[in-house]
């Protein structure tokens, strides 16, 4: 048979989507014809390890740490590209030069930024 | 003179015996039902609650480690959640203010779930039965499948008591009036939660599930 190569994906695609579902209708005959649901108020409260709950457990964390991820990756991502540009540094075309410098560029502002804004400052 | 056909008659054909299987088994057929495929699943792998309440939390503890290997039977996977246990282990000292946190897991596991009361204090208050803090054995409020008694019982008793509910699983009917609970829509599977009260538990039991003794009046009295 001269199919399409990747063909097989849909054949793939189409296992993966009919598994879950053969499953899911499986527990639904389940439920409807040996195991009644028996919901109760307790049983679907939220779960806070036996506690009675207090309040919604959709609550809003602080995002407070979003400037640590920023920092880090400043210095990681600045690393992982500095290492292999050093390597070939002499080398280099004036074309790839210039990119690299405005990446370092682009990183040091926001190192500046941080800097100014005080986010450097361990408290 | 010829035979009257007999009508057909509504009764099934009788199920084949042990005898009868066993020799179908050696010739390469396995017989099965929905009720034995559905209770050899569910008896092989009961997911206890990762729940420890005092020493006899130490001796299950070490039932799940290398040495006794609770694995062996398909209870290794200690979930942190109750939405996703079987199995509650009542491993120790029930103290009344702990009480209502236990019915509430308990309450919060979904059906079919099944209660092992291990060691004395789960069963009744243990040691500690006269103390004014300690509920006098958790199946006050909960229906406990197997009591495994011991101060504290050894792994070696958790993996009989374990044995055991595997054999009361694989026991229990799938349709019919000897049904169990969670199968059944005339039986609720709510459990009230007590209220840590001023001076006891309010109720102090769950009448559904436990009644007190009748008095026993001393000969002669």
């Amino acid at each position: 048979m001269n199919s399409h190569p990747y063909a097989f994906l849909a054949l793939f695609a189409a296992v993966a989507v009919a598994f879950p579902v053969a499953l899911l209708l499986v527990a639904r005959m389940w439920f409807r014809f040996f195991q009644p649901p028996k919901p109760g108020a307790v049983k679907n409260d939220i779960y806070e390890c036996g506690v009675a709950p207090t309040g919604d457990s959709w609550i809003q964390f602080k995002a407070h740490y979003y400037l640590y991820a920023i920092l880090f990756l400043i210095f990681d991502v600045e690393v992982l590209f500095l290492f292999p540009f050093a390597t070939v540094f002499t080398g280099l075309p004036v074309g790839a030069m210039l990119a690299m410098l405005v990446f370092i560029l682009l990183l040091a502002e926001g190192l500046v930024w941080a800097w100014r804004r005080g986010h450097l400052e361990w408290k | 003179m010829i035979q009257p056909i007999d009508p057909p008659s509504a009764t099934p054909p009788p199920a084949p015996t042990e005898a009868e299987r066993a020799e179908l088994r050696r010739q390469g057929i396995l017989l099965t039902s929905l009720e034995e495929l559905y209770n050899w699943g569910r008896s092989h792998s009961v997911w206890p609650l990762q729940f420890g309440l005092a020493c006899c939390a130490i001796e299950m503890i070490a039932a799940s480690m290398a040495r006794f290997d609770i694995a062996r039977f398909g209870s290794e996977v200690f979930r942190p959640s109750p939405r996703q246990a079987d199995l509650l282990i009542v491993s120790g000292t029930v103290t009344k203010k702990m009480t209502p946190q236990v019915v509430r897991l308990w309450n919060q596991m979904p059906e079919p779930k099944y209660c092992i009361a291990m060691g004395a204090c789960a069963i009744s208050g243990g040691p500690f039965k006269q103390g004014y803090n300690v509920l006098k054995g958790i199946d006050r409020f909960i229906p406990v499948d197997i009591y495994i008694p011991g101060c504290p019982p050894r792994p070696e008793a958790l993996l009989h008591g374990l044995m055991q509910l595997q054999e009361k699983i694989r026991g229990q009917k799938i349709s019919g009036p000897e049904a169990p609970r969670h199968l059944r829509s005339d039986r609720p599977c709510d459990y009230p939660v007590p209220d840590f009260g001023e001076h006891d538990l309010v109720p102090p039991q769950n009448p559904d599930v436990w009644h007190p003794p009748a008095p026993s009046l001393p000969a002669g009295a």
